[in-house]
């Protein structure tokens, strides 16, 4: 068993995902509540912890404080663990602020600790959660050494205890009063007390204490309950203060979109639809559908689709939550050598970029072209998803062009007129057809050349009335 | 010593004023072999900008790309069209060879959207061609299209109305193309290390079938 813990020291901060330049601190509870963290910029302006929050306003005007709020954190912990289940089915939470991942299991297919700790910084980064990783044999230890900021890989127990000896007291996640009596007793570090006679440690200071130090020398067994990989995803993230700015927001998104790859590579799915949700404080949520043309879960460019279609919106009211949710996924094949290899690859790069396109310019703005086995010039093409295979069929000569809606053209002298007089080069083309429907027509087409040389495609309503039309142009 | 000089004659950024400039990419062949000869790495450019000067529409100002973008389709890379002024005619393009399925159209609302989807299709380096009805593009888009165009590899061609026509552009090669009585008039206002060409006359039949591979026959001098 080779246990990764990572340690979040910031997460009552952390769980809005607040911009680099957010002036933000957390405060306590209580009748004179005092702050427990504080961003960078806040930090600058004298805003640090054990600060009172009269103090803090009054140094930094800007500061947004806002209470602890444990139960966001715990939600917060339980989307990075949803994140982190894709490197390995045995993680679990550990309550306030750390995860656990049980990795020994897993390095051969990430290709070494080394890797698979450079995946889940990666991974932090994009999630904007400040982690300290540490290795050990056991949770606890591994806990123990990430809660000190020790970035360590301790291979085995004999090391394990020689670096946990080492290690101030307060590194241990035990009750204030009785490290404080610790401390009074002479000891600075858990070495220390590991020196003192077990029995005597027990009757003192009740049976926690060395059962804590057992646990973390892996001295008595430590199961843990690894979390169930959720059926379907739907995250969300509150943030510190309603946002107008589309900026502000790409933070959560971009968290919000992390676990939900990490949730997909873990479920070896893609997403086919996903919504992101705005929510407000006084008013419904603002939907946000995103369609997909294959099933991805590429955190990459979902969050640039989702960024492009923010800012194609306008914001009505300030946003103060947001969340995500994937509609449809479906299974994907992981990545294999292609026998079309290089096709498949500009294949997949266009749909790619068929979505950016959507993402911003609308569904309906992106489209392929088709042809229908159909007379009628108007229903002989149709629009189709790009990509989309067409069927085969026969035209004589056809024009580039195609008008939306023939276009009547004037006469003189029973001839049809566009800034002067049309000669008819070719034709008639008598098409008629469509007695079963609606849209039934009876036309002649000729390929006609204006005055000054251009070549158009108009057809001659043939019937009671004879009218001329352009149709086309042969561009 | 001669090795040496014939080796910095060869550099792209020597011209020599009695031949085409050198590119380092090759163009994508027109189809028609007399406008090759005349355009620098004989076709129209990769990975830069192409202006088409219309008289007015209709004069087979796209006829005459039609045979590029057959090649360019069946080679598997993407033909997009942004912001086409009309409905593109899919039996139009299936009858000159374009495999259809390798098509994207794209329609813009506004100049921005155009010149944004513009770049974006031609940095993705999916796209062989580019085809563009902008209503404008400034020399700072130009910059920034030409550098897209070179990311992506790509074949961007642009047109404009004759009466919008700018004096100077960016684009590596501007052709104005007018009518003629059997074909389409083509005239290289300008083309990248090359000095001024004749004109010419591609005859691209229109009752004639699609030629994958023009002969050398379709061209002939302007009169």
């Amino acid at each position: 068993m080779l246990w990764l813990a990572l340690h979040f020291p910031d997460l009552p901060l952390q769980i809005y995902a607040p911009p680099p330049d957010a002036i933000l601190a957390v405060a306590g509870t209580g009748r004179r509540p005092e702050v427990l963290a504080a961003t960078g910029p806040a930090r600058a302006l004298g805003v640090v912890p054990g600060l009172s929050v009269a103090a803090a306003t009054a140094l930094a005007p800007g500061l947004v404080v806002q209470p602890r709020n444990p139960h966001r954190e715990a939600e917060t912990l339980a989307g990075a663990a949803t994140w982190a289940l894709q490197f390995t089915p045995e993680v679990s939470p550990a309550p306030p602020d750390a995860l656990l991942l049980e990795i020994g299991g897993c390095l051969r297919l990430f290709g070494g600790l080394d890797r698979l700790l450079g995946r889940v910084r990666d991974g932090l980064a994009e999630l904007g959660l400040d982690g300290v990783p540490a290795v050990a044999p056991t949770p606890e230890g591994a806990r123990t050494l990430a809660r000190s900021g020790l970035e360590l890989s301790v291979p085995d127990l004999a090391e394990l205890r020689r670096h946990i000896a080492a290690l101030p007291l307060d590194s241990l996640d035990h009750s204030a009063e009785t490290l404080t009596s610790l401390a009074n007793l002479g000891m600075r570090t858990i070495g220390d007390c590991l020196a003192l006679p077990r029995d005597g440690l027990a009757r003192r200071f009740g049976p926690e204490l060395p059962a804590l130090l057992d646990r973390i020398l892996g001295r008595q067994a430590d199961p843990r309950q690894a979390i169930v990989l959720p059926d379907r995803f739907g995250n969300r993230l509150e943030l510190f203060a309603p946002v107008l700015e589309v900026d502000a927001l790409l933070f959560g998104v971009k968290r919000l979109v992390t676990e939900l790859c990490g949730w997909l590579t873990a479920r070896n799915a893609g997403v086919r639809r996903l919504t992101l949700s705005l929510g407000h404080e006084h008013r419904p949520a603002t939907p946000l559908p995103l369609a997909l043309v294959t099933p991805q879960r590429d955190p990459a460019h979902l969050f640039m689709l989702l960024r492009e279609r923010l800012h194609r919106i306008d914001l009505v009211a300030g946003v103060s939550e947001l969340s995500l949710a994937a509609d449809e996924t479906t299974q994907i094949e992981p990545l294999n050598f292609s026998l079309f290899g290089e096709r498949e690859h500009i294949r997949e790069d266009c749909l790619n970029l068929a979505e950016r396109l959507q993402a911003r310019l609308g569904m309906a703005a992106v489209s392929g072209l088709s042809l229908c086995p159909e007379h009628r010039p108007e229903l002989a093409w149709r629009e189709v998803a790009p990509g989309a295979e067409t069927t085969a069929a026969d035209f004589p000569p056809r024009p580039f062009w195609l008008l939306p809606r023939p276009r009547p053209l004037a006469m003189r002298d029973a001839l049809p007129w566009l800034d002067g007089p049309l000669s008819l080069e070719r034709g008639p083309e008598r098409i008629e057809s469509g007695w079963w429907d609606d849209a039934f027509v009876r036309r002649d087409y000729f390929l006609a050349r204006t005055a000054s040389g251009a070549r158009l495609w108009v057809y001659r309503e043939l019937g009671t009335m004879e009218r001329w039309f352009l149709h086309g142009i042969f561009a | 010593m001669n090795a040496q000089l014939d080796n910095l004659l060869r550099h792209p950024g020597v011209w020599r004023g009695d031949r085409l400039g050198i590119t380092e990419r090759p163009g994508q062949p027109t189809g028609y072999v007399g406008l090759d000869a005349l355009l620098p790495g004989g076709g129209w450019p990769r990975g830069a900008l192409t202006e088409l000067i219309c008289q007015e529409e209709g004069i087979g100002e796209l006829s005459m790309l039609l045979p590029a973008l057959a090649g360019i389709s069946r080679e598997d890379r993407w033909i997009a069209l942004v912001a086409p002024p009309y409905i593109p005619y899919a039996p139009a393009l299936a009858g000159a060879g374009v495999d259809l399925a390798r098509l994207l159209v794209v329609r813009a609302g506004n100049t921005a959207d155009t010149l944004w989807a513009m770049e974006e299709t031609l940095r993705s380096g999916a796209c062989g061609a580019v085809l563009a009805w902008p209503s404008l593009i400034d020399e700072r888009s130009q910059r920034r299209l030409q550098l897209a165009a070179e990311a992506g590899d790509s074949t961007c061609i642009w047109f404009t109305p004759a009466r919008q026509a700018a004096n100077a552009s960016f684009a590596a090669l501007r052709i104005k193309v007018m009518p003629a009585r059997d074909g389409t008039l083509v005239h290289i206002v300008k083309r990248r290390g090359g000095g001024p060409a004749p004109a010419l006359v591609l005859d691209h039949a229109l009752a004639g079938p699609p030629l994958p591979r023009p002969a050398p026959a379709d061209i002939r001098p302007a009169a």
